[in-house]
């Protein structure tokens, strides 16, 4: 981990955030807690994802962070004797309900893994498909919706001459832009997004970093990363995630300025010091 | 390098390529034994014609017909019953359901079961209890009981050759587990299926124990699925066991088997490899 190695520099004065937003829940979590066959992953987990802002979750590995983004958006319906207990509501209304569309859900809840994962396909059908099972079948519509996307992670000018090469031919870091593009391409509110630049070469991973904060105030984002210097440079929010008594628990949660520089917890103090971890 | 060593690694290397030199020896001995019998008295009307004789004389016309007929009723019906159990396997681990480990396990007793055992079965239930008799059907039902295992197994790979990201991405999409598995999972089974089918026509082919009990010796054209057929590779066994003085043409129809196994198998590793290529899928 480089968390030495970025305590190792007096950090920087935080500057002052553009104002994203004005705090406003659209992901409220109360209470939340899962468990992997009656094991506790995490529980008695509260947050509040504000509207158009970024958040980021740092912490030690297996404490729950991946565990927590794929609550979010029911993917842990796919595990078996997965059991989730509290209460989601996105934009007021509970998505654990029974009446909820799952695959709306999922498409208003974007993810991002840590793998690039683009589907073995062309790099145009890896946007389209999702596009065309959600319903949009206007093809004029469609490429609109593509060229729109692959500017948008800065990808057209890399690719718009070989849109029907394999996805799998790009480079480690533009396979990850084509899946944060094929994320958008179905609208989403909110990007929860798993370590996405922690399989990246530097670069590249500077490059998905400065797309991500591109993002602020069009998403409400919920980031995963392991780079703490990365959550300082680009949240607006951080919370931190902890295993106590082999369950993960969300330690300290508030602005960046509040984690940062005047943590209320001694552990976040240690953490954001290097000290531990 | 030491001088025993040296020695050694020579010595190996000559034992390896005795290996490959006997190995090919054998099969250009078949090979050319087929070929200088068969392949150089070997006439257009000899596909055509009828046999006559008792096969000694004429062709292999409706030989031909009734094996295209048999091993088509085996295709027919074992491809989408593989398809079918290949998406089944793929989709549920074998580790969390019993009825998964049950049909697992079957096909592995299924793809070592020798094929007169097949035979038997099939002239037992096919035959008999279903009433069709000695008949196309029979024997092409008995062969796709008996290909079916090397269908799925190859379907199946395929199959598995999807990492388990995609599902996992496909469904963060909010794509359905239908859409999934039509767009993603069997585009990237087809190179899997085709080479399953091409094998499994190959040994349907070549079958004999399994057809004698089902599909019959009788060497007319047939006229419908219920006619009893003669394959290719019992006439072969036929005229050499059974008919003094059918060796010549004996080996005639088994260099045009051998013929087509050869074209089945390059068809095989063509379309694999033009699949494997074209394919975009790396794992
Ligand atoms: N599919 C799963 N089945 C069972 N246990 C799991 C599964 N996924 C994660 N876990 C367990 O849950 C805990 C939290 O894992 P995870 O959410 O991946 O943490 P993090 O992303 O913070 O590293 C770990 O102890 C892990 O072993
Ligand atoms: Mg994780």
């Amino acid at each position: 981990m480089n968390i030495t190695t970025d305590s190792a520099y007096p950090w920087s004065p935080l500057e002052k955030r553009p104002a994203c937003c004005e705090p406003k829940s659209f992901l409220e979590i109360k209470n939340l807690s899962l468990s992997y066959k009656g094991e506790k992953a995490f529980e008695g987990v509260n947050l509040d994802l504000y509207q158009g802002c970024i958040t980021a979750l740092v912490g030690p590995s297996g404490c729950g962070k991946t565990s927590f983004l794929t609550a979010l958006n029911r993917l842990t319906d796919l595990i078996s004797g997965c059991k989730l207990s509290g209460s989601i509501k996105l934009a007021g209304e509970d998505i654990q309900a029974s009446s909820v569309d799952i695959l709306a859900l999922r498409r208003r809840v974007g993810m991002i893994f840590q793998k690039p994962n683009p589907f073995p396909l062309s790099i145009r059908k890896n946007i389209l498909f999702p596009l065309r099972e959600h319903g949009t079948t206007d093809k004029s519509e469609a490429n609109a919706i593509l060229e729109r996307v692959l500017q948008q992670v800065g990808l057209w000018d890399e690719v718009k001459d070989r849109l029907r090469a394999p996805a799998l031919s790009l480079s480690g870091g533009q396979q990850q832009r084509l899946c944060i593009a094929r994320a958008l391409a179905l609208k989403p509110e909110v990007l929860l997004m798993d370590e996405p630049c922690s399989a990246l070469d530097p670069i590249s991973g500077g490059i998905v970093e400065d797309l991500i904060t591109s993002l602020r105030g069009k998403y409400t984002i919920l980031i995963v990363t392991h780079n703490l210097a990365q959550a300082r440079r680009i949240a607006d929010y951080t919370g931190l995630f902890w295993v106590r008594n082999h369950v993960g628990q969300l330690i300290e949660y508030g602005t960046v300025k509040e984690i940062f520089e005047s943590p209320k917890e001694e552990l976040t103090r240690a953490y954001i010091q290097g000290m531990r971890g | 390098m030491t001088k025993s060593s040296c020695r050694k690694e020579r010595l190996v290397t000559s034992l390896i390529w005795l290996c490959v030199l006997l190995i090919s020896a054998v099969f250009f001995w078949i090979f050319g034994e087929i070929l200088w019998n068969g392949g150089s008295k070997l006439t257009f009307d000899f596909l055509t014609l009828a046999p006559k004789q008792a096969g000694r004389g004429g062709g292999i016309g409706p030989i031909l017909i009734s094996t295209l007929w048999i091993v088509g009723v085996a295709m027919a019906v074992s491809i989408p019953l593989g398809v079918g159990a290949a998406i089944l396997l793929s989709e549920f681990k074998s580790s969390e359901n019993i009825f998964i480990l049950l049909i697992r396990r079957s096909l592995d007793v299924l793809a070592g079961v020798p094929s007169i055992v097949f035979g038997l079965f099939g002239n037992a239930f096919f035959c008999k209890t279903l009433g069709l008799g000695f008949s196309i059907l029979s024997g092409g039902l008995t062969l796709a009981c008996m290909v079916l295992p090397i269908l799925i197994r190859s379907t199946e790979e395929g199959f598995r050759s999807v990492p388990e990201d995609y599902h996992l991405s496909a469904a963060a999409l909010g794509l359905s587990r239908i859409s999934t598995l039509w767009n993603l999972l069997l585009p990237a089974a087809v190179p899997g299926l085709i080479v399953g089918i091409v094998l499994g026509v190959g040994r349907a082919m070549a079958e004999t124990a399994a057809l004698i009990f089902t599909s019959g010796y009788v060497d007319r054209m047939p006229t419908s699925f219920l006619d009893s057929g003669r394959s290719l590779s019992i006439h072969i066994f036929d005229l050499s066991m059974n008919v003094s003085g059918g060796d010549p043409n004996a080996y005639r129809s088994a260099f045009v088997l051998m013929l087509i196994l050869v074209l089945i198998n390059a068809l095989a590793s063509f379309t694999a490899n033009y699949f494997f290529k074209r394919r975009i899928i790396t794992v």
